[in-house]
C-alpha cells in the first residue's frame, strides 16, 4: 500500500514537471521577443536604447543566458515557489497571483461543489422518477447544459438576473452575491458533464444481477437506488471527477472576464494578450497542479470506495477475473 | 388452497408497441412445503413466470391476461407497493448466476442484514440473525464471511449467501432460478441438497427453475415441463421420466446424456482394448508455480501445476475433468502456449514448444486453436460472423478477399449454419449459434488440434446435445484431436476417447473413460460421477 501510494506520488511529480516542461518550451520557442515585449509595455523604442542598455536589461531577466540555463534556473525557481518577475508589470509573479488566487480558489471550489451535487441530483432523479416525460426531460438535461457556450450562459444570466430583475451584481467580486451567477455559471458545464456519464453508469448498474437481488428483498425503490445502484454507479464516474475540477478551473478565465473579476483567470486572459511569459507559465502550472493534485487524491481514494481494488506489490490489481461460469470449490 | 395459484397466465413483452407473448394461458399451481420444477430451454417462459409471481418482471414485461395469486394475493396488475410486501417475506429468490448476484460493494452481511432488518428487527440481534442464516446456509466460518466482500468468496459460497439472503426474510416460498447452473456438479450437488433439505426442514415450498430434467427430477415433487410459453407437461418425475407423454419431453431426456441410458454414464467410445494412434500433443511432468501475491492463497507460491503428464491421441479426443480450481484451465493455457510451464515439457506435433518465444510459436498457433467455455463473450460483438470466422485468415495472410469468403461459407456450412448468416452480428445469433461460430472460426485455418474450454457448459440441454454432435460429425470428417476440458462428467462420456481426472493441480487418474467412468480409482473420481443428477436409480429420490 505504501508503494502504492508512493508510486502514485512519484506519477502526479512526473505529469506535473513534464506539463512545466511543455508550456515553457511552447511559449519560449514562440516567435517573439520578451524584450520588445517589455519594451512596448513600457513605451520605449528599442532604437532610443543604447546597445549597453539592452544587454543589462537583457541580464536582469536572464534572457542572454542559453535556453537550458533559463530552462533549468525557471525550473529550480517554480519549485521554490519563485515564477520569476512579470514582463509587463514589473512585479514578482508570485505575488501577483498570491493577491488574486483567493476569489479564484472560492470561486472553483463552489463551482465544483454545486456541480458535484447538482449533477448527482440530476442523475439519480433522472433514472429514479418512473413518470416517463419527466425522465427523458431529465435525461436530456445534461446534453443542452453542456452544450451552451459559458460566454453565452453567463450573458444570459446578466441580462435577465443583473439588468431585468436586479438581483445579483453583473459584475465585481465583493461579497456572496457576487459569486452566484459565476458560480451557476462554470456549474451548468461541469454539472452536465458529470450527471452525462453518471447517467449512463446508473442505466449500466441498474441491469445487474446484484439489484434484481435487491429487488427481491423487498428493499423500496429508493433503498435499492440509494444502497446498492448508487455506489456502484458512481465508482467509474469518479474517475471524471479531475476532469470535472479542471473545467472550473479553467472556465475561470472566461467567467472572471465576462465578469470583471478579480483573479488568476483574468489575470492569465490578460497574460496571454501581452504574452507575459512567467505569468502564463506560472498560472499554467498552478492549473495543472490543481488538475494532478485532484486526480491523485481520486486514485488513493478510490480503493476505500471498491474493495475489489486492492494494492499489492505496488500495482493495482483488478480482482481476479472471475470465472464465467464456474463456481469455486468450496 | 395453495400458495401459488395461476390461472390462465398471459405473459408478454413490449417491443415497438406489440406484445410478443412470452408466457400463453399458464395453470401452475405450488401447494405449502411443495417442491416445484420448471423444466424448459431457453426462451420457454420458466424465467418469466418465476419473474411475474415475485412481481420483477422487467419494465416492459406485461401481465396480458389470467391472474397469479401468491399467498391470497393477486399480482397481476397489482401495484408496486402490494408486491414489494410479496417479495422477501412470502417470496424469496435465489438468482441465476452467483458471480454477479451480489453487490460488489457491500459486505456480504449487510446484504443479508437488510433482509432482516426488513422484518423490523434492530440492534445487535440484526448481526446473530446474519450470522444464524450463513450458519443454515451452510457457509462455513460465517462470522469471517458476513466480514468479508463477495469477490472473496468462491461461486459456491456466493451462492450460498444468496441462500441465506433468501432464508433472512423467512419466506413461504423459494423460487431458485437455475441456482446452480453456473457451479461445478460436485458444488451444484451439495448446494442442491442442502436447498432441499433446508425446505423440507422449514416448511418452505420451493419453485425450481432448471432446463435440466435431471436436476428437477432429483429433487421435485411434481415437474412442469414448459415450451414455447406453454405448458406441455406435468407430473411426478418418475412418470415423466419413465413415461414421457410429449414428444418434446422425450427430446429433453435424450439430450440428458445422463438421463439418456437410463441414469447410467455410459462411455461412447470403448478404447480399452484399442491400441492408442500417436499423440498429437503431449505435456510431460508439466508444473507451474504462481507468485505468492494473492491473499486468498497465502503468501506463499502458488503451486497450479505438480507433475501433470498429459497426451492427446490423433484423431481423439482426451478429455481434462476436474471442479474448479483443480487446474485443468491452466493446464490448457500451457498447452497453447498462452502460458509458460514452470517446468516440463509440452510436444505439439512432435516440436517442443514450452520455451519457444512468441514470433517462433506464432506458426505452431495454426495446428492448435481455441473453442471457449462462454459463446457470448468470446466473439466480438462488432464483428460479424463472416469477419470473426475470416479474421484467423486474415491475420495469417492466407487467400484474399474472395477466397476467404469462399471458405466463410464452407465454414459455416460445416458447423450447420445457414449462409445467409454471414452479415449477422452476434448479438442476433441465440447462444449455441453464437457456439457454432466459434468453432467455425477455430476451424478456420485447418488445424488439426482444436482445444474445447467447457464448450457446453453455457448451454442449455437441448443445445447442449447439438453442439457435442457437431463435434462429433467433425472430429470424423475432419480427423480432429480434441482436448476437452469440462466439469461435467456425463458430458465428458458423450465425447472422449480417454479422460484425466484432476484434483488441486494433479492428475489422480487417467485412462480410457470406459475404463475410469466403471472402474474409478481415486476416490476424487467417485465423487464427481457421484454429483452427476439423474443418475441414481430411478424412483429414489434425494432428500
Amino acid at each position: 500500500m505504501t508503494r502504492y501510494v508512493a508510486g502514485r506520488i512519484a506519477q502526479a511529480l512526473v505529469v506535473l514537471w513534464a506539463a512545466y516542461t511543455l508550456t515553457f518550451a511552447i511559449l519560449y520557442l514562440l516567435p517573439s521577443d520578451p524584450m520588445q515585449l517589455q519594451l512596448a509595455a513600457a513605451g520605449v523604442q528599442e532604437d532610443s536604447l543604447t546597445p549597453d542598455q539592452v544587454a543589462a536589461m537583457k541580464a536582469e531577466f536572464g534572457l542572454d543566458q542559453s535556453i537550458w540555463t533559463q530552462y533549468w534556473h525557471h525550473l529550480g525557481g517554480a519549485l521554490h515557489g519563485d515564477f520569476g518577475i512579470s514582463l509587463t508589470q514589473r512585479v514578482p509573479v508570485t505575488e501577483m497571483i498570491g493577491e488574486r488566487i483567493g476569489p479564484t480558489l472560492v470561486l472553483s471550489a463552489s463551482a465544483a461543489i454545486v456541480a458535484l451535487v447538482a449533477g448527482s441530483a440530476l442523475a439519480y432523479l433522472a433514472t429514479f422518477v418512473r413518470w416517463s416525460l419527466l425522465r427523458i426531460l431529465f435525461s436530456r438535461l445534461p446534453a443542452v447544459g453542456a452544450s451552451f457556450p459559458q460566454f453565452f450562459v453567463a450573458l444570459f444570466l446578466i441580462q435577465f438576473f443583473s439588468f431585468q430583475l436586479g438581483w445579483f451584481p453583473a459584475t465585481g467580486s465583493e461579497g456572496a452575491s457576487s459569486l452566484v451567477m459565476p458560480v451557476i455559471t462554470i456549474s451548468v458545464l461541469a454539472s452536465s458533464v458529470l450527471a452525462q456519464v453518471l447517467i449512463k453508469s446508473f442505466d449500466e448498474t441498474l441491469r445487474q444481477p446484484y439489484i434484481t437481488t435487491a429487488r427481491a428483498k423487498g428493499l423500496s425503490r429508493s433503498a435499492v437506488h440509494l444502497r446498492h445502484a448508487f455506489r456502484n454507479a458512481a465508482l467509474p464516474a469518479m474517475t471524471i471527477l479531475g476532469v470535472i475540477v479542471g473545467v472550473t478551473v479553467t472556465s475561470s478565465i472566461v467567467v472572471e472576464t465576462v465578469f470583471t473579476r478579480e483573479g488568476v483567470g483574468r489575470l492569465a486572459q490578460e497574460a496571454v494578450l501581452s504574452q507575459d511569459v512567467p505569468v502564463v507559465l506560472a498560472v499554467v502550472t498552478i492549473a495543472a497542479s490543481v488538475f494532478v493534485l485532484v486526480n491523485l487524491i481520486v486514485d488513493l481514494i478510490y480503493p476505500l470506495l471498491d474493495p475489489r481494488i486492492s494494492h499489492t506489490r505496488g500495482k493495482v490489481r483488478a480482482p481476479a477475473p472471475a470465472p464465467a461460469l464456474e463456481g469455486g470449490t468450496l | 388452497m395453495s400458495l401459488v395459484d395461476i390461472k390462465g397466465l398471459d405473459v408478454g413483452y413490449v417491443r415497438h408497441r406489440t406484445v410478443r407473448p412470452a408466457v400463453i394461458g399458464l395453470d401452475l399451481s405450488v401447494g405449502e412445503a411443495e417442491v416445484v420444477a420448471i423444466v424448459g430451454e431457453s426462451g420457454s417462459g420458466k424465467t418469466t413466470t418465476a419473474n411475474a409471481i415475485i412481481g420483477l418482471l422487467p419494465p416492459n414485461g406485461r401481465i396480458t391476461a389470467g391472474s397469479a395469486i401468491v399467498d391470497g394475493i393477486e399480482t397481476a396488475g397489482a401495484k408496486e407497493k402490494t408486491l414489494r410486501g410479496l417479495r422477501g417475506s412470502v417470496v424469496g429468490l435465489i438468482p441465476q448466476d452467483p458471480m454477479v448476484g451480489l453487490n460488489p460493494t457491500q459486505r456480504v452481511g449487510a446484504q443479508i442484514g437488510e433482509v432482516v432488518k426488513l422484518r423490523g428487527i434492530a440492534g445487535p440481534s440484526v448481526h446473530t440473525e446474519v450470522v444464524e442464516f450463513l450458519d443454515q446456509a451452510g457457509v462455513p466460518d460465517p462470522e469471517l464471511r458476513a466480514r468479508q466482500y463477495p469477490h472473496e468468496l468462491s461461486g459456491g459460497l456466493r451462492q450460498r449467501a444468496l441462500i441465506a439472503i433468501a432464508l433472512a426474510g423467512r419466506p413461504k416460498l423459494i423460487i431458485a432460478d437455475e441456482p446452480t447452473s453456473a457451479l461445478d456438479v460436485t458444488v451444484q450437488k451439495r448446494i442442491l441438497d442442502h436447498l432441499g433439505g433446508l425446505v423440507r426442514e422449514q416448511g418452505i415450498s420451493l419453485l425450481i427453475i432448471t432446463h435440466d430434467l435431471a436436476v428437477a427430477a432429483d429433487r421435485a415433487d411434481r415437474v412442469v415441463v414448459m415450451q414455447h410459453g406453454r405448458k406441455t407437461e406435468e407430473g411426478d418425475p418418475r412418470v415423466i421420466l419413465s413415461d414421457p407423454r410429449e414428444p418434446y419431453t422425450r427430446r429433453l431426456i435424450a439430450a440428458a446424456p445422463r438421463l439418456a441410458h437410463g441414469g447410467r454414464v455410459v462411455a461412447r467410445f470403448d478404447v480399452r482394448d484399442e491400441e492408442r494412434p500417436e499423440p498429437i500433443l503431449t505435456l510431460t511432468k508439466v508444473s507451474k508455480t504462481f507468485p505468492g501475491n494473492d491473499p486468498r492463497r497465502g503468501r506463499r507460491g502458488f503451486n497450479a501445476l505438480e507433475d501433470v503428464t498429459v497426451s492427446v491421441p490423433r484423431g481423439q479426443t482426451h478429455a481434462l475433468v476436474g471442479e474448479s480450481g483443480c487446474g485443468k484451465t491452466t493446464t490448457l493455457r500451457i498447452a497453447l502456449g498462452l502460458e509458460s510451464a514452470t517446468s516440463g515439457s509440452v510436444r505439439l506435433d512432435g516440436t517442443e514448444i514450452s520455451g519457444l518465444s512468441w514470433n517462433k510459436l506464432r506458426p505452431l498457433r495454426r495446428k492448435a486453436q481455441l473453442v471457449h467455455q462462454d459463446p457470448f463473450a468470446t466473439l466480438d460483438p462488432k464483428f460479424t460472423v463472416g469477419q470473426s470466422v475470416t479474421e484467423p485468415l486474415v491475420s495469417f495472410r492466407v487467400g484474399d478477399r474472395r477466397t476467404r469468403k469462399v471458405r466463410a461459407l464452407e465454414l459455416l456450412d460445416q458447423v450447420g449454419l445457414p449462409t445467409s448468416y454471414l452479415d449477422r452480428l452476434p448479438q442476433e445469433l441465440s447462444g449455441g449459434q453464437r457456439q457454432r461460430v466459434a468453432i467455425a472460426r477455430a476451424l478456420a485455418l485447418q488445424p488439426e488440434l482444436i482445444m474445447l474450454d467447457e464448450p457446453v457448459s453455457a448451454l442449455d440441454v437441448l443445445v447442449q446435445e447439438q453442439i457435442l454432435r457437431l463435434l462429433a460429425d467433425l472430429q470424423q470428417a475432419l480427423n480432429l484431436s480434441y482436448l476437452f476440458v469440462s466439469h461435467d462428467l456425463a458430458v465428458v462420456a458423450e465425447v472422449a476417447h480417454t479422460v484425466s481426472v484432476m484434483s488441486q493441480g494433479r492428475v489422480v487418474e487417467q485412462g480410457p473413460v470406459a475404463e475410469v467412468f466403471t472402474n474409478p480409482r481415486s476416490p476424487h473420481t467417485r465423487e464427481l460421477i457421484d454429483a452427476i443428477p439423474g443418475r441414481l436409480p430411478l424412483g429414489e429420490k434425494v432428500v
